[in-house]
């Protein structure tokens, strides 16, 4: 059956190129934003010091999971759209496997998450002032093991949203906060002990812990946890996602 | 029948929602070759009927057997051998005629008939690159049939097919699925357009509530339900009615201003009338038969329209 997963993959992406706004909107913008932010970080790195180079320093971070979570976020739209319009069991009354039809639009997402990011590092190559070295093989792996484990979390927000007007929203609702706590922005161990507590059972925790030790040089087996913990998740969400998946 | 084995057999289905029993004991055959219509209205458990003879739902009770499969055990085996037009179901927005009908192709391990040829045969040659939001009603529901038949199926499902089109697209959709039949497939039909049931259909079930009423083909069931037939004629002969009274049959002589209408019993009854007519030499102005439709059956049978 990969024919069919590549047909309809090549096809949803083809599909998804004719929106309005649909790959300036995923593509472009992040670009324009991250070449804007860092130019500002970067010019004002050399004399403020401490404070902003530490921004530059974790903006790679930054940007890949809220990138992550957009496209989990427009994954779940998508899907909720396909059920309530019936695409989805349409696709699901001819041989193609229901993982198959699921797989071709996780593999749409994390294509065009890739291609923001690769013109991110080019970007940020051109304009970043900061030359540190980027390990992008180690990182980009790490962001795939991230992402995997958001997008389970995704599937299981898309299994229960009664329709697609709730879907974007009701994502959003339960992703965002999750970066509020993954310590993206405030070290955790800054936070009072209840939230400390708190941000230990948030998955994008162990997502933020092991993107920012990839980057900042760390060897994979200094995150063994971090790892196991978004297994865990990716696990467990899959496992919950198969459970209780609509279709119609 | 021309096949002794029945291509679908439905034997004492039940399937529930929750506490709400949608279909209830359904058991009927469809054979090789006729187009077999459940008909009944909405929320009657047509829907449910088809989707659990074509695997997608999995029935509480009883057995389905398609094409000597189960749909439920062997849903991947039966799908490379049917074709199904699903109920209310869209495709993408942006995707174009042809990119569905070629994904679809690719989809079947078995021969698929050449999509250009099928579009052609549809009158969707010059939309082949129209976006699927652009199509009318009748294109789409055209397209679907195109998808529906690009493996060249054994037996066809058509669910509710021509439901929001208009009478003209209508019409040539009921042409499009004899074609279907006429090249040997087996077509099962749900709908609850009456008028489609009688004139498409080589036999029909009559479902209400979630069971099967009556199955025959459209005009046994009229003759066996609403044996009656009335005649509507106008004259201006006082005595006509007193005449009326006495044919062999006459169940009711109604009327008055000199438009009648009589109903009666048996084959002969409207001959019978017209040698009444005849006999006594009554003039009249205008004559027309009424038959009973499927709608009366309809009606009869459940105790109320099927709009209802």
């Amino acid at each position: 059956m990969l024919r069919g997963l590549l047909n309809l993959t090549w096809l949803e992406i083809k599909i998804f190129m004719r929106e309005p706004l649909g790959a300036l909107g995923t593509i472009l913008i992040p670009v324009v934003v991250f070449v804007i932010l860092g130019r500002l970080a970067g010019r004002r790195a050399a004399p403020a010091g401490a404070a902003s180079s530490e921004l530059v320093r974790v903006l790679p971070v930054l940007a890949s999971v809220l990138i992550a979570i957009s496209a989990v976020l427009s994954l779940v739209t998508i899907i909720a759209i396909y059920r309530e319009s019936g695409i989805l069991k349409r696709l699901r009354a001819t041989p193609l496997r229901p993982h198959t039809i699921l797989t071709a639009h996780v593999l749409v997402k994390l294509l065009f998450t890739t291609l923001t990011l690769t013109l991110l590092v080019i970007a940020g190559k051109r304009y970043y002032p900061v030359g540190v070295e980027f390990p992008l093989f180690h990182f980009a792996l790490a962001l795939l093991v991230s992402t995997l484990s958001i997008l389970s979390m995704g599937f299981v927000i898309a299994s229960i949203v009664p329709t697609a007007r709730f879907a974007q929203p009701a994502g959003a609702l339960v992703l965002y906060p999750m970066v509020a706590l993954s310590g993206l922005f405030v070290p955790i161990a800054s936070f009072p002990p209840v939230l400390q507590t708190i941000a230990q059972g948030v998955p994008l925790t162990y997502a933020v812990s092991l993107l920012n030790g990839i980057l900042s040089g760390d060897p994979w087996s200094a995150h063994l946890r971090d790892i196991a913990a978004l297994a865990l998740v990716f696990v467990v969400c899959t496992g919950l996602t198969a459970k209780v998946f609509r279709w119609e | 029948m021309p096949s002794p084995d029945p291509v679908i057999r439905v034997s004492g289905i039940r399937k529930t929602y929750q506490s709400t029993v949608a279909v209830d004991d359904v058991s009927f055959d469809v054979h090789q070759g006729e187009i077999f219509g459940l008909i009944g209205p909405n929320g009657a458990g047509k829907t449910t009927t088809m989707e659990c003879v074509e695997g997608l739902r999995r029935p509480d009770r009883g057995s389905i057997s398609v094409l000597g499969l189960d749909p439920f055990r062997d849903v991947y085996q039966l799908q490379q051998r049917i074709g199904v037009q699903l109920q209310q179901a869209q495709l993408q927005k942006r995707i174009t005629v042809w990119e569905a009908v070629a994904l679809w192709a690719s989809l079947y391990n078995t021969r698929t008939v050449d999509g250009a040829r099928l579009l052609d045969q549809l009158g969707l040659t010059e939309k082949r690159n129209a976006w699927f939001m652009t199509l009318s009603g009748g294109q789409k529901q055209r397209l679907f049939i195109a998808l529906t038949l690009i493996n060249d199926p054994e037996v066809v499902f058509l669910d509710e097919l021509t439901t929001g089109l208009d009478p003209q697209a209508r019409r040539a959709i009921w042409d499009l699925v004899r074609g279907i039949r006429d090249r040997g497939k087996t077509v099962f039909l749900t709908t609850h357009l009456m008028e489609e049931a009688e004139r498409l259909c080589d036999r029909v079930a009559i479902i209400e509530r979630g069971r099967i009423i009556d199955i025959d083909t459209p005009q046994r069931l009229v003759d066996r339900h609403c044996a009656e037939r009335s005649v509507v004629l106008v004259t201006a002969d006082a005595s006509a009615p007193a005449q009326f009274g006495r044919i062999r049959g006459v169940t009711s002589v109604t009327g008055d201003d000199g438009r009648y209408t009589i109903a009666g019993h048996g084959d002969d009854f409207v001959t019978d009338v017209i040698q009444c007519l005849s006999e006594h030499q009554i003039k009249v102005t205008a004559f027309r038969t009424e038959l009973p439709s499927l709608e009366d059956v309809f009606l009869k049978l459940t105790g109320h329209s099927i709009r209802d």
